[in-house]
């Protein structure tokens, strides 16, 4: 570089996300006074840059290409630029959004990044680059991770002002600039890590950067600030001829390529949510660049806040003993200032007092701090938008703003794809269309009703999707995981449901992982047996829809073994409300167990077997559990009258005998009528009974038949009338010995109890 | 032990000493690392903070001497309790049962005041004496309150000596008695009201402390003791490899002082009851591929010791000296199912879920069955 350049363009290396990266660059420029900020990012989205006044970051540059999709095998489709307030490409932007001086970026257009495939057909050259450049300078400084090393070289500069006093109205303290021995180690570097010319796409990344300074020195800016990893930093300094750049930058692949900001967020920016060029605790950076002094003390009082928003009791004294704690493991460790790490473990020892589980959820909730950036309306559509819009007219499916009534047949393929896509929507929070339930609503159904509206939020509520994925399915697809992540087990099958309606078959695979996972650790027998009927559910969606509904089945099945294997203690000793809601989960499951089949449903009828014997289950649950075995057959009318006598008898306490009945009989007096050899056990037990216990059972018998409506009552009255004819002609025999006590009837004996059980049954039919 | 002249430079035990202290033990290591350490010392210290960890963690030094290492595990945790105790707060370590609590803190003891034996045994019946100080009643009766009549307990020690105290099971101690500690910790001084005079700890003094976090019974610390201690959780072995070697290693030497007759390796049956329990521990099996329900019991390292050595015992003494699942499966199947209701459907469905279908494991297995049936 020549002397009158070297003067004219000062080259920034940065660390992408690095908030102490930011304010060097931040105080770098407002020295410098550029009138000319060169930003490391695609060209070709240099239009986007007039918007960046009306962004609030974390906000993304989106490349994408849209006739690329499935073309050829391996080119990327879309690719993300993200930018965070700590990021110092983002102050870059931000100081010449604000003093009006010309920005542009300089990197490759995403037109030729997004042709460049992944692998490298040029030769394989990002795997014989050193996985981290930084990781040799951080072992040259004894450091085993090279993010800490950065942090305490780089990031935590600036950070030493904090602690003198009046630091604020001392500039002259404010540390020299950095980025000289950036630039002189990154040479260092790249001569001993990766000598030679860089790889192919390298060199064209960083010939195009050199284009681009050659391009704004002739446009005759007199200072030029170019602000790019720190990496590139030599191959900017070091000025080969244009003739050998334009050379290397000549018959590049290219694709047609679309740019657009779209929002962002801390959780994508963080290294865990798999962003290559992602950083550890987005949190913490934030509050590293955002806190005016003191980012330490900051920080452990804000967790103090957290902690006691949890009703923990944390005290001024524990901050000051995190802070003292985190000092002197730095000093023990060798580092300049606390870190990340050692806020962490005083968090964890001083403030949550050695528990694992507190402190998991301060950093959980710190380290991300979850943010939402935003983007104008006037940015460029994003592709889900525009995918959305080819399924809308690919769908005949026209968003209006007037609510209209649509029925679905799921038979038809049409019919399947709207209801796929408007689940989908749903999905992603764009409640475009909500379903409404059928009025004649049957389990399975090949109908779907909807009612379908377009109200103007649903545009943003589909920007702010984008950041899900850049079509509807792949964006479904990724929220619906990350819904799974967070979701307990009633949640995740509920969710399954849902990934069976939209058609979401990987992300149903994974949120089905994740259900198995939950139902492991679920102590709670009630919360299986609540999560099991969706699942059972949705398979049966499935079958209606054809597609495979095998994992759905395996994993309730899985499910139903569970509740299998705890259902015993679970029903024992419940209070009434309890019991009631057990009794409705016993039946749904029953259901659900029914429609699984196979070795599950033998293994629930053994544990409805083991649960009818067992003592402690309430009256309700324990009639219901009978009733299903008789009605599965599994129960024989002999045992079953032995049972019902015994359960009603008077050494059982009445409140349980009732229940115990109700629960038998189910609220369902339209049995009664159509089920013959129910009403005849029923017959049968109440007629062998002396007149003692039928004076202690009646009120509970009252209770139970005054649930039904009159028309049942009268109707199970007219049924007993022939039932005293019927069953010996018809089945003799066949009873047990009550049966034949029972034909020696004393009519005038029989005639009190007969005027009661007309009474209860119903007056006009006596 | 009285605070004498001999002070914390002891002579060396003798030979047949059944036990000796960290420091005896160790005293080279301790002697090299006080020679090659050129770092501030915290004042009363007899190591820079950062030798203590190299003693307790091991390494290298520049004159050749290789310290071994005492404590296999995280760094962390070994650095936050040294900064702990640099910052002169107390230590509280807690853990579950066998997670080398006690090791740690008297290898702490012995690199930062060369003394590992100001130790005070938490029990039920731990008085406020064992705590703070007593009397010898003669001397009180013949002469007085007096100074020579006070005997101090370890902690009054440490103070007017400038060491480390330690505490170990300090949940077990009652509550009122934990909170004799409270005044030691805050005010730094040990008032003596009988004689009219106090102790005021010494630069150099500090508290280690070791407390259980998973048994039930225990005499948690209250809110105002608990404030003065950082605390640092003792985990379990980081790998089952790490595991199996600690077990084996501890079942044949147990087995040797219990005099067992010689019982052909089991390590199969090891590496099985450790991997039962670690997965029960952990919630998920080794590979990572199912996960499993935790029971309520601890099924410690040391659990897993103790169900081998019965094993061993039942195999040597009524088996035919090898040692079989039939062996282990009963001591297996207590130490899981603690309460038999919830514990006993976790169990279940462990062996129903991981154990029926693994390969090898199908004796165990029945055997298993046969137990919790």
């Amino acid at each position: 570089m020549n002397t009158t350049d070297s003067g004219r363009v000062r080259v920034l290396g940065v660390r992408h996300h690095g908030p102490g990266s930011a304010r060097a660059v931040r105080t770098e420029l407002e020295d410098f006074a550029p009138d000319a900020v060169l930003v490391e990012g695609p060209s070709d989205a240099d239009p986007l840059l007039s918007l960046v006044g009306g962004l609030e970051p974390p906000v993304a540059l989106l490349a994408h290409a849209p006739g690329a999709r499935g073309a050829r095998s391996g080119p990327r489709r879309s690719a993300f630029w993200p930018f965070a307030s700590f990021s110092p490409e983002w102050q870059a932007l931000l100081y010449a959004h604000e003093h009006g001086c010309d920005v542009r970026f300089c990197d490759l257009p995403a037109s030729v990044s997004l042709a460049v495939e992944d692998g490298g057909s040029d030769g394989g050259a990002p795997l014989a680059r050193p996985a981290d450049p930084l990781a040799e300078l951080a072992a040259a400084a004894g450091y085993d991770d090279a993010e800490r090393w950065w942090d305490d070289t780089i990031e935590h500069r600036g950070r030493e002002r904090d602690h003198l006093p009046n630091a604020r109205s001392a500039p002259a303290l404010a540390p020299p600039s950095p980025f000289a021995a950036i630039a002189e180690a990154m040479t260092e570097v790249r001569a001993r890590t990766a000598p030679g010319p860089p790889p192919l796409h390298e060199a064209r990344r960083e010939a195009h950067m050199r284009r681009a300074v050659r391009s704004a020195l002739r446009a005759g800016h007199a200072r030029i600030a170019v602000v790019c990893g720190a990496w590139h930093v030599p191959a900017l300094l070091q000025r080969p001829k244009a003739a050998e750049d334009a050379a290397l930058l000549r018959r590049m692949p290219r694709v047609a390529a679309e740019t657009t900001w779209i929002p962002w967020s801390h959780g994508r920016l963080s290294a865990s949510s798999g962003y290559g060029a992602g950083v550890r605790a987005p949190g913490w950076y934030h509050h590293l660049f955002s806190a005016p002094d003191r980012p330490l003390e900051r920080w452990l009082s804000e967790a103090a806040r957290l902690l006691r928003a949890e009703g923990e009791h944390v005290s001024t004294a524990h901050v000051i003993e995190g802070v003292r704690l985190c000092e002197a493991l730095a000093a023990l460790r060798g580092r300049p200032l606390p870190g990340l790490d050692e806020a962490g473990e005083a968090v964890a020892s001083v403030l949550c007092e050695g528990s694992a589980l507190k402190a998991e959820r301060v950093r959980a909730a710190m380290e991300t701090a979850e943010r939402l950036g935003r983007v104008p309306p006037s940015v460029p559509k994003v592709p889900l938008q525009k995918d959305l819009e080819a399924h809308q007219r690919r769908l005949r499916l026209r968003p209006d703003a007037e609510p209209r009534d649509l029925d679905l047949d799921l038979r038809e393929e049409n019919g399947r794809a709207r209801s796929a896509l408007l689940h989908r929507l749903r999905m992603l929070e764009v409640d475009w269309g909500v379903p409404v339930a059928d009025p004649v609503r049957v389990l399975g159904s090949f109908h779907e009703r909807w009612r379908v509206a377009w109200y103007p939020e649903l545009e943003a509520a589909v920007v702010d999707a984008s950041v899900w994925g850049s079509d509807v399915a792949s964006a479904a697809d990724a929220r619906t995981r990350d819904r799974a992540a967070h979701a307990d087990l009633t949640g995740l099958t509920t969710l399954a449901e849902h990934c069976l309606k939209a058609g979401l078959d990987s992300a149903l695979e994974a949120v089905l992982d994740r259900a198995s996972a939950r139902a492991a650790h679920a102590s709670d027998t009630a919360a299986l047996m609540d999560a099991v009927p969706p699942l059972a559910r949705a398979a049966r969606y499935g079958d209606v829809r054809g597609t495979a509904s095998a994992p759905l089945r395996r994993v309730a099945a899985m499910l139903l073994d569970r509740v299998c294997a705890g259902i015993g203690p679970a029903v024992t000793n419940l209070s009434e409300e309890a019991a009631e809601e057990m009794c409705g989960a016993v039946e749904a499951v029953h259901r659900s167990a029914v429609l699984i089949g196979g070795a599950s449903e033998r293994s629930w009828w053994d544990a409805l077997v083991r649960l009818s014997t067992r003592s402690g289950v309430p009256g309700l649950v324990a009639g219901r559990v009978h009733r299903l075995l008789r009605d599965g057959g599994r129960l024989g009318d002999g045992e079953l009258l032995r049972r019902l006598s015994r359960a009603a008898s008077r050494g059982s306490e009445p409140q349980r005998a009732a229940a115990w009945i109700a629960g038998f009989l189910g609220g369902e007096g339209q049995v009664l009528v159509h089920d013959e050899g129910l009403l005849r056990l029923v017959d049968t037990w109440l007629c062998a009974l002396d007149g003692e216990s039928f004076g202690a059972v009646l009120p509970l018998l009252r209770r139970t038949f005054g649930g039904f409506s009159n028309g049942e009552r009268r109707a199970i009255a007219r049924k007993v009338r022939t039932l005293g004819v019927g069953p010996r002609t018809a089945s003799p025999g066949s009873e047990g010995p009550e049966e034949s006590e029972a034909s020696g009837v004393d009519l005038d004996r029989a005639a009190g109890a007969v005027a009661t059980a007309a009474l209860l049954l119903g007056r006009e039919e006596g | 032990m009285t605070p004498s002249d001999t002070g914390p430079t002891r002579t060396g035990p003798p030979a047949d000493v059944l036990r000796p202290h960290a420091e005896q033990r160790h005293a080279d290591e301790l002697a090299a690392l006080a020679r090659a350490d050129d770092r501030v010392r915290p004042p009363g210290w007899r190591l820079s903070p950062w030798a203590v960890v190299t003693y307790v963690l091991g390494g290298e030094l520049g004159d050749g001497t290789l310290v071994s290492p005492k404590y296999v595990g995280d760094r962390r945790i070994v650095e936050v309790a040294v900064a702990t105790l640099a910052t002169d707060r107390a230590l509280l370590l807690v853990g579950a049962p066998g997670t080398a609590k006690t090791w740690l803190s008297e290898h702490l003891a012995a690199a930062v005041s060369g003394d590992s034996t100001l130790l005070v045994q938490g029990t039920a019946g731990t008085s406020e004496d064992a705590v703070r100080y007593g009397w010898d009643y003669a001397r009180l009766l013949s002469e007085g309150p007096s100074r020579r009549a006070l005997v101090p307990g370890p902690v009054m020690t440490a103070m007017a000596e400038g060491r480390l105290a330690r505490v170990e099971e300090l949940t077990r101690i009652p509550s009122e008695v934990q909170d004799a500690l409270i005044t030691v910790l805050s005010e730094k001084t040990l008032p003596v009201p009988e004689l009219g005079e106090e102790v005021q700890a010494r630069r150099g003094f500090n508290l280690i402390a070791t407390a259980n976090d998973r048994d039930r019974g225990v005499n948690a610390p209250s809110g105002a003791l608990r404030r003065r201690f950082n605390t640092v959780h003792m985990p379990s072995p980081a790998t089952a490899e790490e595991e199996v070697g600690i077990v084996a290693r501890r079942v044949d030497e147990m087995g040797r002082s219990l005099g067992l007759p010689e019982v052909s390796s089991g390590m199969e049956e090891i590496r099985r009851v450790v991997t039962v329990f670690r997965e029960l521990r952990r919630g998920a099996t080794e590979d990572g591929r199912a996960e499993v329900a935790s029971p309520g019991a601890t099924l410690s390292t040391a659990e897993a010791i103790s169900v081998l050595t019965q094993g061993m015992a039942l195999a040597a003494h009524f088996g035919d000296g090898v040692l079989r699942p039939a062996d282990v499966a009963a001591g297996v199947h207590g130490a899981v199912v603690r309460d038999p209701v919830s514990d006993g459907v976790v169990w279940r469905e462990y062996l129903e879920t991981v154990a029926r279908d693994r390969d090898g494991w199908g004796e165990f297995y029945r055997a298993c069955r046969e137990v919790s049936d």
